[in-house]
């Protein structure tokens, strides 16, 4: 069989994977089921990006019937660029949490797994599907199961974070479905590459740019988008850590990727520029986010809330990238959302080491912590040199596009900025550097041992994959510029 | 809650209609308005009207709790497989025109049997939607008794 006909599985998998998974017993099986549905899917999305590369878009009609009757699944560089990234963080979190689920959720782990496995089908289904209501329907798969994993959490704090998010992602799921109604009255078609074409002749209609506002806000809102970003340093404060680590590698990513997938393939770059300013007030919401987050990190005195507002200053790197409306401004922003997906992940994981060793993500509690613990917290060291961007990692990889795409677009005073936040960055590594090993660890702390290798190895390989495409960027800046002419519609072996 | 006969006698009338209805809805729902969804939660109405009638012990010796969960999936890998029988068969996910020879009795044979398993899933949801607020009420009612 060729690749199209198994490309929809990626997605299918773990959907018929989770209700299988409720049914098994015990705490093994569950996780072993979605460990190999993980994997299988990583390999099959493997092949569909190498396809995809060399060979151009993938169609899949479901139940043969064609669009615009039937829903199609549409895959060019920048679906198989994402689905690789999120089929890849959930191999290798499922490898490395199994300890600390063990943990965390001592019953009912196969209603956790089969949770997990249905926001990670919901996740790839909003990547890889070419109709725009299919995206309504995976983005509330993956939402739903997203609130019920964060409510698992045992702090009970986790509940009101679950809740908080329930509210603002339904308030963002009925944004974005208000808005794919007024698309669909204005056309009369659901697919992507059909209203793409529909769309020119309706540019003035106030409908059609009203469609477009609910659902860039909608978007906003699943992006953690400054300052659309409430929900998110809760949610990932409370959360299980194996479901910190795996939204914070992926959710945020696939949630820009679709919105770029909307401003610029469904409507054309110029006109979503035309209609209203989107990318002045991309660039604007970008820059106030990189900031904000990164000064409310600074301040932080829990290690996961750290890390979650740090995330909410670099998905403002992400959006800058693509504020610029260039294919190198939309490849540095692909490319960090590879990139910070794999910075996060092991930031999250080492988070989580620390969490399943002494029992508090507090950061009073990890003074002079990296004496006890040492390759974690020299894991997280190295994570931490990759999200400030010191070469040769990942981090600097990304900087390094964002800026020649800011002097490309000819906004210099952008490389400035992006410098002084790259700063604020050092700041909180720095702090957190000077805790775990400048400061002497407190007399009447509990004894604290070492992590098992279980946990380590997972770990140690993202620390390593932070500086392999640091150094061997063939993969992911060629997959970003790939990615970037897709979803611009550059005809270069992306769309036709 | 004191039983009152009407009651019991409307729902032992009722009862009844409602779950016939429910079929109805099901296995009209190819070619008239109806289907899985709607027949699933009308035959859930059923069992919730049961136990207003006669408690929540004897609904669930009526489908245990553990029947319901395991329905609850089933349901939907009823609809997986008859979506992977037709991927087995040499077409896509969710052909039917190769499951029978006639391309209309295999695409009705399809509906109907992906709405059974989506109307299967159904009725057990809103059953287990029902039971965890029914269970609740009993735990914090048996938690101010013991007080």
């Amino acid at each position: 069989m060729n690749v199209t006909e198994w490309m929809p599985f990626i997605v299918l998998i773990p959907l018929i994977a989770g209700p299988i998974c409720i049914l098994l017993p015990g705490q093994r099986l569950p996780w072993l089921l979605a460990m190999l549905s993980a994997a299988s899917a990583l390999i099959i999305a493997g092949f569909t990006f190498a396809e995809v590369i060399t060979n151009g878009t993938l169609r899949y009609a479901f139940g043969n019937w064609q669009p615009p009757i039937g829903i199609e699944y549409r895959v060019d560089a920048a679906n198989a660029f994402v689905a690789l990234l999120i089929t890849g963080m959930a191999s290798i979190m499922l490898a490395w949490g199994k300890p600390t689920v063990d943990v965390e959720i001592p019953e009912r782990q196969s209603s956790f797994y089969a949770l997990f496995l249905l926001a990670f089908a919901g996740l790839l289904g909003i990547t890889l599907t070419g109709d725009i209501f299919n995206v309504f329907v995976f983005l509330e798969i993956s939402s739903l199961a997203t609130y019920a994993l964060i409510a698992h959490g045992q702090d009970r704090r986790a509940l009101v974070a679950a809740f908080r998010y329930l509210m603002m992602g339904t308030v963002g799921a009925t944004f974005l479905l208000i808005g794919i109604g007024f698309l669909y009255i204005m056309t009369g078609t659901l697919n992507m590459m059909e209203l793409a074409e529909r769309l020119p002749a309706l540019a003035d209609s106030r409908a059609t740019q009203v469609g477009l506002a609910f659902i860039v806000v909608g978007f906003s809102i699943k992006l953690a988008l400054f300052p659309m970003h409430h929900w998110l340093p809760n949610a990932y404060t409370y959360a299980p850590s194996l479901v910190t680590a795996f939204l914070a590698a992926t959710a945020t990513k696939v949630a820009l990727y679709v919105l770029l997938r909307f401003v610029f393939t469904v409507f054309a770059p110029d006109y979503s520029d035309a209609a209203m300013p989107l990318a002045i007030a991309f660039a604007v919401l970008a820059i106030a986010g990189m900031f904000a987050g990164s000064w409310i990190a600074i301040f932080q005195k829990n290690l996961k809330r750290l890390l979650a507002y740090s995330s909410v200053a670099q998905v403002g790197y992400m959006v800058l990238g693509a504020s610029f409306v260039t294919v190198v401004g939309v490849t540095a922003s692909f490319l960090h959302l590879f990139n910070h997906g794999l910075i996060k992940g092991a930031l999250f994981m080492a988070a989580g080491i620390v969490f399943h060793q002494i029992g508090s993500a507090r950061l009073e509690d990890m003074r002079g912590l990296g004496r006890v613990m040492p390759w974690t917290l020299t894991g997280f060291a190295l994570a931490g040199l990759s999200l400030i961007g010191i070469p040769p990692t990942v981090g600097f990889v990304s900087k390094w596009y964002l800026i020649s795409a800011a002097i490309d677009a000819g906004q210099t005073w952008i490389v400035v900025l992006i410098l002084i936040s790259s700063l604020l960055a050092v700041v909180y590594i720095a702090k957190l550097i000077e805790l775990f090993w400048m400061q002497p660890r407190p007399a009447d702390s509990p004894v604290v041992q070492e992590a098992s290798p279980a946990l380590l190895i997972p770990l140690w390989l993202m620390v390593f994959a932070n500086f392999y495409f640091g150094i061997d960027t063939r993969l992911t800046v060629g997959g970003a510029t790939a990615a970037a002419q897709a979803i611009l519609g550059v005809p270069v072996g992306g769309l036709p | 809650m004191k039983r009152s006969t009407i009651l019991v006698v409307v729902a032992r009338f009722l009862i009844p209609l409602i779950m016939l209805f429910a079929l109805y809805v099901q296995f009209h729902g190819e070619y008239s308005p109806g289907g899985g969804f709607q027949a699933g939660v009308l035959f859930a109405a059923a069992w919730i009207l049961f136990v207003f009638i006669y408690g929540l012990e004897t609904g669930l010796r009526v489908i245990p709790t553990r029947v319901i969960y395991a329905l609850a999936s089933l349901g939907v890998l009823l609809y997986a497989f008859i979506g992977l029988l037709g991927v087995v068969m040499g077409g896509r996910f969710l052909d039917f025109y190769p499951l029978l020879e006639s391309p209309h009795a295999a695409q009705q044979a399809g509906i109907i049997l992906v709405e059974f398993g989506v109307g299967i899933t159904v009725a057990t949801v809103v059953m287990l939607i029902f039971l965890m607020f029914a269970q609740r009420r009993a735990m914090t009612d048996a938690a101010e008794r013991n007080e």
